[in-house]
């Protein structure tokens, strides 16, 4: 039996901020992960990241573990949890962004 | 210190102009990034975890005043408002914009400083031990071989398609500041009847491969050394392993080869490429010479810092940790610490870089140097003037006394910033820091150094710590493994690791066993921890690290 297909949700890094970003359903970014579309199909995933990628706009677009939660995918491993937070030691990223909506 | 000559500042200033175009040719669209990865990494813009990261070089960790200040404006208007110092004597912004980036490497060709280089399979920065011309035990100022190497790999055609990276580092003095044998190429500069020239080092590292590197040749001749370390490079660039990035490094080549088979065939090379030299780079090496002539020191009482040594508590502590001998009397060398504990290693924000360029102005013969152990040094101070400069760096936050200390902790910036990273440094270096400055035993612990990588590329040295930290990814959470016994010195060591690895929660908690049993077991408190190490061996800290099952539910 093939294992269950784990959500994903495609990332990437804008190009001239820098920063993380996130597909939405309507297949613009966002900077915020709950409002990114979470994919539940391997197809539908892969075919939202190839089309994704040839955007020039943005770099280094993958596709990422998510767990679906009340509000939203959320982060599978701590590494996307850092991403979509920001550094611990100061702050800044987007943390701070958050903080002045 | 060495100025520009037309040479350098048109190639720089060239560099800045293509690099302008490319980054607007990549947001209208005409490159893709695939085309555009390449050429902004060639000037060291990486795109990290949250932003883009620019790695600026600071050539042998030297730094004028007016460098220092146009760093600090760089951090004020284009980023973050701080820097942050690297092992590899860069000066790293996380916070830049892509837009920005041209500005940025405009501002720093103003100040003869750029980031070319800092990023590719090229030949890196070139690292110097940060007390050159400075230090008591010097035999020669390694900063004027270091510039000449400098010029030299800068754009050099042969190498700028390397199998890897490539570091080359420079010391001149009986000790090794400089972690020379942890460099594909190290140089230890000597001097051998009445010539001075340099022991080559070849096929150090750290990274997934840790290795001691090994004497290529005991003695040569400054006239003989950029055409020898070309054809080592040369000879590496033809054999090394381009099928598999884990083994491109000269260490392996040369763990492949053999050292006799390398030597042999450098020495091949070598006889092939001299002529061509013909006399041209020592020409340029005694131009350079004179940028480097010592400051005029002056010859004047001690007795201000004297007197403030015997009724100042807080500078004299400060005195007795932060201060090294220098070569000239009256004077003494300070390193600035920034890793007041709480504090990220290595940052430094853009108010402290201008009080630190305003002290070196003042007081400091306008020189700073940065240390691979993520420090700012003040080469050339003299002694009168250490109560104002204590003053001033008080004011700024700047006046930790801890270099050399358990709180004086090298950390890369792990997976805080860096896109390799399996694990954070930042906060763990943080938190032993705080936890021995509640414990008030750092004084009592006395000289150890740690060193924290988050992974496994070992940008944090960890391999050389006393004691050494790594962060990994196990199972999808951070852990910790420790090794104890490194040493970064001539003497390198590659330190032993302790066994299981701990979570993040867990690593200061085991720190502190470590030193509370070095502290039980130590002989007198002369015997540093690394001594004690030596003698007693790893069985009594992984008694501590792994206390049997019974004891550990006792402890519960």
């Amino acid at each position: 039996m093939p294992r269950p297909f784990t959500p994903k949700a495609v990332t990437a890094n804008a190009l001239l901020e820098g920063d993380v970003i996130y597909l939405d359903q309507s297949g613009q970014w966002v900077r915020d992960l709950r409002m990114a579309q979470a994919f539940t199909e391997a197809e539908a995933a892969e075919a939202a990241l190839s089309e994704a990628a040839k955007d020039g706009m943005v770099v280094g677009a993958y596709l990422t573990d998510v767990k679906l939660g009340e509000y939203g995918p959320e982060p599978a491993h701590f590494r996307e949890e850092f991403r979509r937070t920001g550094p611990s030691n100061y702050f800044h990223g987007k943390q701070e962004a958050e903080a002045h909506v | 210190m060495y100025k520009y000559n037309d040479f350098d500042e048109a190639f720089v200033r060239e560099r800045v102009a293509q690099f302008s175009a490319q980054v607007a040719r990549r947001i209208d669209g005409s490159l893709t990034e695939e085309e555009f990865r390449p050429l902004r990494l060639m000037n060291g813009l990486y795109l990290q975890l949250h932003a883009y990261m620019l790695r600026v070089a600071i050539p042998y960790g030297t730094l004028s005043s007016r460098q220092m200040d146009q760093l600090a404006h760089i951090a004020e208007t284009y980023d973050r408002g701080y820097g942050h110092f690297t092992t590899r004597q860069n000066i790293q912004y996380n916070w830049p914009k892509l837009p920005d980036v041209p500005a940025i490497l405009s501002d720093l060709a103003d100040v003869e400083m750029h980031a070319i280089q800092t990023s590719g399979n090229t030949i890196r920065n070139v690292t110097a031990d940060h007390f050159a011309g400075a230090s008591a035990d010097e035999i020669a100022d390694p900063r004027p071989v270091a510039e000449l190497i400098r010029q030299w790999s800068t754009d050099h055609p042969e190498f700028q398609f390397l199998p890897r990276k490539f570091k080359v580092a420079v010391s001149g003095a009986k000790a090794d500041r400089a972690v020379i044998k942890a460099h594909d190429v190290g140089l230890y500069l000597r001097e051998q009847g009445g010539e001075i020239g340099a022991q080559l080092i070849v096929g150090g590292g750290l990274g997934r491969t840790p290795m001691v590197g090994k004497v290529l040749k005991d003695f040569v001749s400054l006239e003989d050394l950029l055409p020898y370390l070309e054809a080592t490079v040369s000879v590496w660039n033809l054999l090394g392993r381009r099928d598999n990035k884990y083994k491109a490094r000269i260490k392996i080549t040369v763990h492949e080869h053999g050292i006799e088979d390398i030597r042999a065939r450098v020495e091949a090379r070598f006889a092939q490429i001299k002529p061509a030299f013909g006399g041209i780079d020592m020409a340029m090496l005694r131009e350079i010479e004179t940028a480097f002539a010592p400051p005029a020191f002056r010859n004047a009482p001690t007795d201000a810092f004297d007197r403030a040594y015997n009724n100042d508590p807080v500078f004299r502590a400060w005195t007795d940790t932060n201060l090294s001998a220098h070569k000239a009397s009256g004077y003494a060398i300070a390193t600035v610490s920034l890793k007041t504990p709480g504090q990220t290693p290595g940052d430094a924000s853009a108010y402290q870089m201008r009080v630190l360029a305003q002290i070196a102005r003042d007081y400091g013969h306008d020189e700073l140097r940065i240390s691979h152990e993520q420090n700012v040094i003040l080469p050339h101070v003299h002694k009168s003037d250490l109560p104002a400069i204590h003053a001033a760096l008080k004011d700024a936050g700047l006046a930790t006394a801890n270099i050399g200390l358990v709180s004086d902790i090298i950390a890369c910036p792990g997976m805080d910033y860096c896109a390799l990273a399996t694990a954070r440094s930042i906060p763990v270096a943080q938190g032993i820091a705080t936890r021995f400055e509640e414990l008030k035993l750092e004084q009592d612990i006395g000289p150890l150094k740690i060193k924290i990588s988050g992974c496994i590329n070992a940008c944090g040295h960890h391999h050389v710590g006393h004691i050494g930290i790594l962060g990994l990814d196990r199972a999808g959470v951070e852990n910790y493994q420790i090794t104890l016994g490194g040493d970064g010195t001539e003497d390198m060591v590659i330190g032993e690791r302790t066994g299981p690895g701990f979570a993040y929660d867990e690593i200061v908690p085991a720190i502190e066993r470590i030193l509370m049993t070095y502290l039980d077991l130590r002989e007198a408190p002369q015997e540093t921890f690394l001594e004690a190490y030596r003698r007693l061996g790893m069985d009594p800290f992984k008694t501590a690290l792994y206390p049997p099952k019974e004891e550990k539910a006792h402890a519960a």
